[in-house]
């Protein structure tokens, strides 16, 4: 008796097994083969980004080449070490490209790409991933409204400190009514963002190969 | 032998559509159906896994010991599954992008593994393959009307997103000028309001039906039981 439990199991676990191999390899298969083409893709997908934010002309590096690695630090809000790309020009930096993380949004992080040149002014933000409620906080993505342009070519130097704040809480900044949390969330951020650079400036501006 | 074809399609467009009859596989109908594009590419790729699994299980299921056919099955599904994932994102990689958390999801669609259950272990290939596309095809045109319905009631827009499928598409096909948006119909709520309404208007095509071909009122024969 307990031999025939023995054989069945086993034969049946074989054609688990023979299953499982046929899946698995069939798998490693279209891996292997779509493997290049997402790579090229998301290459293009993160290049396409960069150009919404740091004209082209900005630039004459490989951005996907030129990184630094940013530890978790508080002025980003990153809790894992992220990555700024470089820009640059006849090998001199003209300018970075930051993630932020506002942590503080109506629901959940939101997350930023910020580009900032050389002299400090912000190229162009724009909002990777939020959580935001559709039709309400979402016009901060600009997928839904003009909003983060509002972003452009601002700077530290133009607009002080005290002016980095939604109009609602006495700063320059336009926000839409029903949705304050939000922008004011991404304006902490893209100000937090800023310090961060003049902050570091020297130690982003180092890698010089 | 055209006979079954037959039936097998119309029992998966209307008669048992899994979107509106059967009823399996919300998630994904409830998630994705912010859009027509969405719900329509998200339904394709459910037909497409539907049909080939079914046609996978159908041709092994003799070698398939009952004991385990759970687990082979599931195998099978998710292995297609991630084999359809990997193939979007390598060829139509902006789609990925909306629909990227979703089809991993397809995996654990009801609808998946109850028509291999149901129909592909105790049939022939063909008609198997057949019957998972024309589930899978009718729970797309389920999802895509309810896209279809949500998108123009809560954004005045018409196949928006058309872009991110075929490039040089434009953004949408139409846009309603100066509209602000019903929120609702975009919000999870109102995929059960649409669903709900989809549910409805079927169910009354139907009773209407049977009260045509038979006088006695559609309610009578259950009152008896």
């Amino acid at each position: 008796m307990p031999k025939e439990i023995l054989k069945h199991a086993s034969k049946t676990a074989l054609t688990l097994i023979a299953f499982a191999f046929v899946g698995t390899a069939m798998l490693a298969f279209v891996f292997d083969k779509t493997k290049a083409p997402i790579e090229a893709s998301e290459k293009e997908a993160r290049l396409a980004l960069f150009k919404q934010i740091l004209p082209t002309s900005a630039y004459d590096n490989d951005l996907l080449k030129e990184t630094v690695q940013i530890a978790p630090n508080e002025q980003l809000g990153n809790r894992q070490i992220t990555i700024a790309n470089i820009a640059k020009i006849n090998d001199k930096t003209a300018g970075v490209i930051l993630e932020a993380i506002a942590h503080d949004g109506y629901s959940g992080d939101i997350k930023l790409l910020i580009a900032i040149r050389a002299d400090s002014s912000i190229s162009g933000v724009r909002v990777l991933a939020h959580k935001e409620t559709p039709g309400l906080g979402d016009y901060i993505d600009i997928a839904h409204g003009e909003w983060i342009k509002l972003f452009n070519d601002e700077s530290v130097n133009k607009t002080p400190a005290a002016q980095w704040l939604v109009k609602k809480d006495g700063g320059k900044f336009d926000y839409m009514v029903g949705a304050t949390i939000t922008p004011r969330a991404v304006v902490k951020a893209v100000f937090k963002a800023t310090q961060f650079f003049e902050a570091n400036k020297q130690k982003l501006f180092a890698v010089e190969k | 032998m055209s006979n079954i074809y037959k039936e097998i399609t119309i029992n998966g467009l209307w008669k048992q559509n899994p979107g509106v009859v059967q009823l399996l596989g919300l998630c994904p109908t409830l998630a994705v159906t912010t859009t027509a594009v969405n719900g329509l590419s998200l339904g394709l790729a459910t037909a497409i896994v539907m049909a080939c699994a079914n046609g996978a299980v159908s041709l092994v299921r003799r070698f398939i010991p009952s004991e385990i056919r759970v687990p082979v099955f599931i195998l099978v599904i998710a292995a297609l599954v991630t084999v359809i994932d990997l193939s979007i994102n390598g060829f139509a990689h902006s789609l990925h992008k909306v629909l990227g958390i979703f089809i991993p999801l397809i995996v654990v669609n009801c609808i998946v593994l109850a028509r291999v259950e149901s129909f592909a272990a105790k049939n022939a290939p063909v008609p198997s393959m057949l019957d998972g596309f024309m589930m899978g095809t009718g729970l797309m045109l389920v999802l895509g009307l309810l896209g279809a319905m949500r998108e123009f009631i809560g954004k005045g827009t018409v196949l928006s997103g058309l872009d991110l499928i075929f490039t040089g598409m434009p953004k949408a096909l139409y846009t309603m000028p100066d509209y602000h948006g019903f929120l609702l119909a975009v919000l999870p709520p109102g995929a059960f309001l649409g669903l709900g309404t989809l549910i409805a208007v079927r169910n009354w095509i139907e009773i209407r039906k049977t009260a045509k071909t038979n006088t006695t009122s559609p309610l009578k024969p259950a009152l008896n039981h």
